[in-house]
């Protein structure tokens, strides 16, 4: 009875979360047919906010893919003062509101503040471009590929490594060709969570990228602004598109799991 | 020298891993780093291979200082208590580890390959993956995969610490037998003084990371340098105030030269041996005598028998606790 229980309460709070919500956005989008989807998702300011948001996500994944191995190699194979201060700040942007990650962000690189001004300079513009809304996409999505592989480094330990070293590795080479092999499963998984939060961002990205139309305007951005200019055939069409791409991905981080982890 | 370690200090935090070490391994040898969890023995191999840095002192092997070489540099096979198998990789691709490493020829690594696999009898399971294996043939691999690539010394860290009682008794044998084919230099830790006396021809004992003793078996058990290294190499009784093996003790059943009665508490078979529970001035000791002597002698609970040390024999004082 107990476990009946459980399965329904669990069942109807993600069908009143996350599966109604999904659904009525399918239906919206495609209840007058694919064609008005493909037209609204083909206008110039469509296809530009997903080329922003793809060339954002990338450089934001690339990023935290490898600061976060490195991070999880730092915290848990090596010993050293600071390790629990680090350790802590790695959580922080799960506590902090992107909204507060942007406007820090705005308040250290904006164009009226010192390090602005020293950037704009040499040609470098942070605050309203590109390479703001990357640091800030970076920053919310920093604990997620830590967060993943550090307990799989943790449980593989550190024995397979010394053997590859003892049998004349590198450590470049005992990185590839034993610890990652063995981290393949867990980082992919970190991987596809920052590839969808990166893709998801909206809070830190709004107060950085100015939300200029057909300049730094992303798919987030995007969706918001049709939605309150009542276009809402393309909102609801780009936020499925943004829907699925996540789904994707998750399905391809499951499928890349090689078999003898998985059992 | 194949092996020589000069002075090593190692520390943990407080905890002194090293004292103070210094041991010479010579060429070929197959030797044995005996003695109780943390008295040192695995931290002193560990800094042979490279594993561990030292706080002082040198290390040289091959004639070649390598107190600062990386462990990749050094030329040294190591075996894991808990094998360290590549999970991801095929018993195979295990063993030629080392060799693609370095960069072989495909066409030699696969005949060096080969011959390892006949060598610990894995030849039928080249394309198995480890966890398809047992311990037994994880370790095996594991000491094929460490000797593919020819090291000047193989250091085995409580090789067979892993393995079930019938396997490590397997496995000894087997080590005893491989180290006559291959004569690499063998450095292998224990605390089973039983494997090491039967597996190594020297033997260094270590406790508080300190060396005891070194010498062959015979060496230790007959001259023990000390009631630690006696304790800790064979069974050990007290008579007299003094430390001896139980095996020294004559009984008779009249007084003789030197003799001290006692009582006989039990009388324990054990095959061919029997121990003899005695009492003796206020104080329990045990004699170790075959069944011969046992029934000449009609050894039973309450009889009184006469013992002394067999003359010559090994005896110790008893260092006061």
């Amino acid at each position: 009875m107990v476990k009946v229980g459980l399965r329904v309460t669990v069942l109807a709070y993600l069908t009143m979360l996350l599966v109604l919500p999904v659904a009525v956005v399918l239906w919206h989008t495609f209840h007058s047919g694919v064609g008005p989807v493909l037209r609204a998702l083909g206008t110039p300011a469509a296809a530009h906010a997903f080329q922003i948001t793809a060339v954002v996500t990338f450089y934001a994944v690339l990023a935290n893919t490898l600061f976060g191995v490195l991070a999880a190699i730092l915290l848990v194979r090596y010993r050293f003062p600071g390790k629990r201060v680090l350790n802590a700040l790695i959580d922080l942007p799960l506590a902090v509101s992107p909204v507060i990650v942007g406007l820090a962000l705005v308040l250290v690189y904006g164009r009226t503040t010192g390090t602005g001004k020293a950037l704009a300079q040499l040609g470098v513009s942070i605050i309203f471009s590109i390479p703001g809304m990357v640091l800030a996409t970076v920053f919310v999505c920093i604990p997620l590929v830590v967060r993943a592989v550090a307990p799989v480094l943790e449980e593989i330990g550190d024995e397979q490594e010394q053997a590859a070293s003892t049998l004349g590795a590198g450590s470049w080479q005992t990185f590839r060709r034993i610890t990652l092999p063995a981290i393949r499963g867990a980082l992919a998984y970190g991987v596809v969570l920052a590839l969808a939060r990166s893709l998801g961002e909206y809070g830190a990205i709004a107060v950085v990228s100015g939300r200029l139309v057909g300049r730094t305007q992303t798919v987030t951005l995007f969706v918001q602004e049709r939605y309150q200019n009542f276009d809402q055939q393309a909102a609801y069409a780009a936020a499925t598109v943004l829907v699925a791409t996540a789904v994707i991905a998750l399905l391809i981080s499951r499928l890349l799991r090689p078999k003898e982890l998985a059992r | 020298m194949s092996i020589q370690v000069r002075n090593v200090r190692k520390t943990f935090g407080d905890f002194v891993a090293l004292d103070d070490v210094s041991v010479e391994i010579p060429s070929g040898s197959l030797t044995a780093l005996l003695g109780p969890s943390g008295g040192g023995k695995s931290t002193l191999l560990r800094v042979v291979a490279g594993l561990e840095q030292p706080d002082s002192g040198l290390v040289e092997i091959e004639g070649r200082e390598a107190t600062r070489l990386p462990a990749q540099e050094r030329g040294v096979g190591f075996v894991f208590q808990h094998y360290a198998a590549f999970k991801h990789l095929s018993v195979y691709r295990n063993v030629a580890f080392g060799l693609e490493i370095r960069k072989r020829p495909k066409a030699e690594i696969k005949k060096r390959v080969t011959e390892l696999l006949e060598l610990v009898h894995l030849e039928n399971f080249a394309d198995r993956y480890p966890s398809q294996l047992s311990g037994g043939q994880r370790q095996r691999m594991a000491l094929a995969r460490a000797l593919a690539v020819e090291p000047a010394v193989l250091l085995l860290d409580e090789p067979f610490g892993a393995l079930d009682a019938q396997v490590r008794k397997e496995l000894r044998v087997w080590l005893r037998n491989l180290h006559d084919q291959v004569h690499v230099t063998t450095v292998f830790v224990t605390h089973d003084q039983e494997e090491a006396m039967e597996v190594a021809d020297s033997i260094v004992v270590m406790a508080n990371g300190r060396v005891e003793q070194i010498g062959s078996p015979d060496d230790l058990y007959d001259q023990p340098a000390n009631d630690f290294v006696m304790s800790f190499l064979g069974p050990v009784t007290q008579l007299a105030g003094r430390l001896v093996r139980p095996h020294d003790l004559e009984l008779f059943t009249t007084p003789d030269v030197d003799t001290v009665p006692a009582e006989v508490q039990r009388v324990t078979r054990l095959g061919f041996e029997v121990k003899v529970d005695l009492r003796i001035d206020g104080r329990d000791a045990w004699a170790q005598v075959t069944r011969g002597t046992a029934e000449q002698f009609g050894l039973e609970a309450g009889r009184t028998v006469h013992v002394r040390r067999a003359p010559d024999r090994i005896a110790l004082p008893v260092r006061s606790a």
